[in-house]
């Protein structure tokens, strides 16, 4: 039977917390700024309301996402949900100067204008505490570098759908070779007719298959990085 | 046309790739294919001369991407029927000089975008765009609409609504990509079910393009075992795309599309063809495979495995189901 009565207000800290994590689940976007509000005036920081309730009931979400469980409809309104709380998030975790996770530049290729997929990204990286940085659709090579230049991402995404178009970000990718900074980016991968062998031949770091391993994979970078870092 | 043909044929052979053989004559990656109907009508001909050499009886024109929507992007959304209308006069020019009966199917893919409310695109909209392309290509003279790599049922039943108003036939293939679903998360049963009552219903129904050969025979085993009435189309991709240099290869050989048409034969399908990386060599190996073939019995998962590979996109682990939550309460 539906519980449609929950009373946010009224549940302890923890309890809310789960709760925000089965309204993401659910991707009711009114529930989870109400859950944010209210984590908030209890005196949490944006930064804990934004990794323990959001990154973490995405998490969840991108697992079954991930296992074929949820498809893209249910994901989609997932992260509606997810972004409409971290409009409130975002003003006040630039304020309170909130550890960052990593930064990310993402389009869909030259020629291609399917972004649903890109998008999901997009939101799921959010989800996950990076800042995103969205080219759209239909991205050529200066645009990509361009953005590179200006946001120095430590992540670039490219996202192809077409037999016919998946070709180019083997394009992008010897352009960063030429320019030397290869190197300095971990490049990421996807679209429907993609697999790991081509994101190998095309020289990308990895092939994700959807958007959660997105996130999974841009966070097993982003650690091998500040390991390298801290060791170097 | 295409019933003639089924009433006297068990099995009628669809062609091959249109995207990664025109990439073999030229097409560079971001360049839209079907500004080649103009610009290179020699290539549009040799590519369904080669596939109507090869065996092929039914052709798709090069019209995949042929929707304002998606010509928008190369600045050509003012010249949908002349695109279309091309496409399809080439590939009637090849079917017309044939030496036997080949069909002209009018290519339509889906538009890219999300229908509401997940997006903005509305039904109503998207019949009104899908009609502009459809009317191109039945003024160029295709037999039929071939709705093709399809994820959402809105988006199928916008395309055969549009074909319903301009008076063509119609059949409908998804690509069943994500574990065994649509990427929208329709199963194969389910969008048997749902385009079997369109309204005129479709004269085929089946799967195109998604991930590997045994994906893709899985879900035609889904929907003849939904549909056992219904005629069924199998397309699927050659292999695994690889970028060798400047060019793409897939990775199936002549061999293993033989032994997929036989397969996709005893899983009921009566239409087969190949989709990406599918060259006319491969189609000329699925023809003879055919024509030598005794239509056997349904095989299984395992079969289909052992003979083709594993499945790229494989279904959740038995009773994974979607969690419960307290609104949900399921």
């Amino acid at each position: 039977m539906a519980d449609d009565d929950i009373n946010l207000d009224a549940l302890p800290d923890d309890e809310l917390v789960t709760q925000m994590h089965d309204d993401l689940y659910d991707g009711l976007k009114d529930e989870i700024t109400a859950g944010v509000d209210i984590l908030l005036s209890r005196g949490w920081t944006p930064y804990r309301v934004l990794t323990e309730a959001l990154v973490e009931g995405m998490r969840i979400v991108g697992v079954d996402f991930r296992d074929g469980i949820l498809f893209v409809p249910e994901v989609l309104l997932s992260a509606n949900a997810m972004k409409a709380g971290m409009a409130i998030l975002k003003p006040l975790l630039a304020q309170t100067g909130a550890p960052k996770t990593g930064k990310m530049v993402i389009g869909t290729v030259k020629g291609d204008i399917h972004d649903i997929g890109k998008n999901l990204v997009a939101m799921m990286m959010e989800g996950a505490g990076f800042e995103v940085v969205d080219l759209g659709v239909n991205t050529d090579v200066d645009r990509y570098l361009a953005a590179i230049d200006e946001h120095q991402p430590d992540i670039l995404g490219m996202s192809a759908l077409l037999t016919t178009t998946m070709p180019y970000m083997k394009v992008v990718i010897e352009a960063l070779k030429t320019k030397g900074i290869r190197d300095r980016i971990v490049v990421l991968v996807g679209g429907a007719p993609l697999n790991e062998e081509f994101s190998l031949s095309v020289g990308a770091d990895a092939y994700c298959r959807d958007a959660a391993v997105a996130v999974e994979t841009a966070k097993a970078f982003m650690a091998r990085r500040s390991n390298q870092m801290s060791a170097g | 046309m295409l019933q003639d043909l089924l009433r006297t044929r068990d099995w009628l052979l669809a062609d091959g790739a249109t995207g990664t053989t025109l990439f073999a004559m030229g097409l560079t990656s971001g360049e839209a294919p079907e500004l080649w109907n103009e610009a290179h009508p020699d290539r549009i001909r040799r590519l369904h001369q080669d596939f109507v050499s090869a065996g092929a009886d039914i052709i798709l024109t090069n019209s995949f991407g042929g929707t304002s929507r998606r010509l928008f992007l190369h600045n050509a959304q003012e010249r949908v029927i002349e695109l279309n209308r091309l496409a399809a006069q080439h590939a009637r020019a090849v079917a017309d000089a044939a030496d036997h009966p080949v069909v002209v199917a009018g290519s339509v893919g889906p538009t890219g975008d999300l229908f509401a409310p997940l997006g903005a695109l509305t039904e109503a909209e998207a019949v009104d765009i899908f009609a502009e392309q459809i009317e191109g290509l039945k003024a160029g003279g295709a037999d039929l609409i071939w709705i093709e790599t399809m994820s959402a049922v809105e988006e199928m039943r916008a395309a055969a609504t549009a074909a319903a108003r301009c008076g063509m036939d119609y059949v409908v293939t998804a690509s069943f990509d994500t574990a065994g679903r649509t990427m929208m998360g329709i199963t194969p049963e389910a969008m048997a079910d749902a385009t079997t009552s369109f309204t005129p219903a479709p004269h085929g129904i089946g799967c195109n393009c998604g991930v590997g050969a045994s994906d893709l025979l899985v879900s035609v085993l889904g929907i003849t075992a939904a549909k056992p009435d219904a005629i069924v189309i199998a397309k699927a991709n050659c292999g695994i795309p690889q970028v060798r240099g400047g060019s793409i290869d897939y990775t199936g050989t002549p061999e293993l599309m033989a032994d997929y048409a036989r397969l996709a034969c005893d899983s009921g399908a009566r239409i087969i063809g190949g989709c990406c990386g599918t060259t006319s060599e491969h189609l000329l190996a699925m023809r003879r495979a055919l024509e030598t073939h005794r239509r056997g019995d349904r095989p299984d998962t395992e079969t289909l495995i052992a003979r083709l590979g594993a499945l790229a996109s494989p279904p959740p682990r038995e009773g994974a189901t979607r969690r419960a939550t307290r609104r949900s309460g399921a």
